[in-house]
């Protein structure tokens, strides 16, 4: 009998994505799957999806979900963990959900050391509604409410919400990935795994930003996006450990 | 159960305390006058327990952000606040609406619009009773009067809550969160043996995931979860409405009033009874589901209804949709925090009697 090398992990369901080709997304969940699927905790992890493109993220995730406001989702998950401690619980929010509209919730639940695990998924634009200029969208660059280019004075800098997060004293862990080739899938699977391994040790707020490509929005081919990120993205955003006390905490 | 002894307290501790006693364990707030004593209170509680959390937030919006999570993983749980605050959580409100989440949401009402002030009105009727945010929600309204009542609603509150899968606000004002009454309270119910739901995220151990959303992309289920949604309130509206009726069985005319308001007019309406006029009062407990039947059968022997509101006229409208051309109903205001006196409405009532020859 064939020996089986690969499947799918137990915590992602058989629907198929809905997201378009290229998208970061569906290599996000698989990873987040991987890694519940490796600690054996589907059965005490609860994730809070965000509004955007993630919303169905409950879909293909195959955990108990609870749905949050666009911005509330650490609020949200704040309330189930401190309500059920013994549970492993994640948020998983793109970049206006975290970084513009949730900013708020996101620096105190970093600030009280909530045993969470953040998954930022950074791609520039607001997807769902049609790639609107986001906090985080690069300067210069096009989107459909930035048809010039985003503008610094008129339009504000690129927010880079994983560097505030570090300066908060209840945050333990926080890297920055991407998902644009097999060694950063690799990289960002690693981080992933880490931050949820903060939560379990009881040590404080872990947040992985992940860098994410939006070929759809951002009118390039899947690859391009990828070669944008790589090329263009990590010079503002670079790549690596922000912040990591996991060591101190011990 | 023992029998207990009188405790002399503000309301806002009046209502934690109560809330405790019926198993809320889970507290998050802001602070905002005039009902910082209600946060402190639970804050000082809940150090005691072991099973409880009190959390106060950043924000309004992330103290009702985190009663939803709280409420998801299945814990009784509360948050409070007062007007502007009560606005900025409604959003997570009619998220909990649509997602069918028990919550207890306090209300100590303030003046308004706007930052307004912090002395006693009714300002927010129409924000409580007609959901208050997006959607076409309801909410089921609580407006106690007494010390007292604040612990038997209070608690009636979450059973309501868990018994429809439903945000309750308790409705109050400056007057009930600071007066000190003496109030007897129940014993203490274990949360332990309140019963488990089956829609709870607490992992999903030996059974399918689970899931709660208020999101429904296809039109076809979010009809029919809509429809769900109006026969719930529809039972709601058969089962419990609550009111009080006082010395109506000869009254010519009928003070309707909510709350401190109606604290007030029984006063005034003891005061012009002895003065030999038939008045009464008839007071709305639930305000959504208001008991509009109730009041419409009272019409059959009196004519003349008197709204009393501190605020400019909002409860006053249900009265006219209940009653129609039944009665004539008026309307007596104070919209700004002055608190009227029983000689203020004994005199509103008085005057209607006389004008109207009803005391022949």
């Amino acid at each position: 009998m064939a020996k089986q090398v690969f499947k799918r992990p137990e915590a992602l369901t058989d629907n198929i994505f809905h997201y378009c080709p290229g998208c970061g997304h569906s290599i996000i969940h698989r990873l987040i799957a991987e890694v519940i699927d490796e600690f054996g905790i589907r059965e005490k992890t609860v994730g809070v999806p965000p509004a955007g493109c993630a919303v169905l993220a409950y879909n293909y995730i195959d955990v108990d979900m609870g749905e949050a406001p666009h911005g509330r989702a650490i609020a949200v998950a704040t309330g189930i963990k401190r309500a059920r401690p013994a549970l492993t619980v994640f948020t998983y929010q793109g970049d206006g959900d975290i970084a513009a509209i949730g900013t708020a919730e996101t620096i105190h639940a970093a600030n009280r050391g909530e045993r969470l695990t953040a998954i930022f998924v950074n791609n520039g634009v607001y997807g769902m509604t049609g790639g609107q200029m986001a906090p985080t969208t690069l300067l210069g660059q096009t989107t459909t409410t930035t048809p010039g280019g985003r503008l610094p004075l008129r339009d504000g800098f690129p927010l880079d919400l994983s560097q505030m997060l570090a300066l908060a004293a209840g945050s333990v862990y926080i890297e920055r990935t991407a998902v644009t080739s097999p060694k950063n899938i690799i990289k960002t699977k690693k981080a992933i795994r880490k931050a949820f391994q903060v939560q379990m040790d009881d040590l404080g707020f872990a947040l992985v930003e992940i860098l994410s490509q939006c070929p759809t929005n951002w009118k390039l081919s899947p690859l391009e996006a990828c070669r944008r990120v790589e090329e263009e993205v990590v010079k503002i955003y670079p790549l690596g450990i922000i912040k990591d006390t996991t060591d101190k905490s011990n | 159960m023992a029998k207990q002894a009188k405790q002399l307290m503000c309301g806002s501790h009046v209502i934690a305390e109560a809330a405790t006693r019926a198993g809320c364990r889970f507290y998050a707030g802001y602070p905002i006058t005039p009902q910082n004593e209600l946060p402190e209170y639970m804050s000082k509680r809940f150090a005691d327990l072991e099973d409880a959390t009190f959390i106060q937030a950043e924000s309004e919006l992330a103290a009702i952000n985190m009663v939803m999570g709280a409420s998801m993983a299945g814990a009784r749980v509360m948050t409070s606040s007062s007007s502007p605050g009560i606005s900025l959580k409604q959003e997570a409100i009619s998220y909990m609406a649509g997602m069918e989440l028990p919550a207890v949401v306090v209300n100590i009402m303030r003046g308004g619009p706007g930052l307004g002030n912090i002395a006693p009105t009714q300002q927010d009727y129409f924000q409580a009773t007609r959901g208050g945010g997006h959607g076409g929600y309801r909410t089921i309204v609580l407006a106690p009067y007494s010390g007292q009542e604040l612990v038997t609603l209070t608690m009636k509150a979450f059973d309501l809550a868990d018994a429809y899968r439903t945000p309750v606000i308790l409705l109050g004002d400056g007057l009930m969160g600071q007066m000190m009454e003496p109030v007897t309270f129940p014993d203490p119910i274990d949360p332990a043996t309140l019963p488990e739901n089956a829609w709870v995220l607490d992992g999903a151990k030996g059974r399918d995931s689970r899931l709660v959303a208020s999101l429904y992309l296809d039109p076809v289920k979010m009809e029919q979860f809509n429809w769900k949604l109006a026969r719930k309130y529809a039972a709601i509206c058969e089962r419990e409405t609550q009111h009080e009726s006082y010395l109506l069985d000869d009254a010519v005319i009928g003070v309707v009033a909510f709350g401190t308001a109606a604290r007030i007019a029984k006063g005034a309406v003891n005061r012009v009874r002895e003065a030999g006029l038939k008045a009464g009062l008839f007071r709305p407990i639930t305000l959504w589901p208001f008991p509009g039947k109730a009041l419409r059968s009272l019409t059959r022997t009196i004519k003349h209804l008197l709204v009393f509101e501190m605020n400019f006229g909002q409860m006053v409208e249900d009265v006219r949709i209940s009653v129609g051309e039944q009665a004539t109903v008026h309307f007596h205001g104070r919209p700004g925090g002055i608190i009227s006196t029983p000689h203020e409405i004994g005199g509103a009532i008085t005057k209607l009697i006389y004008r109207h020859q009803l005391n022949n």
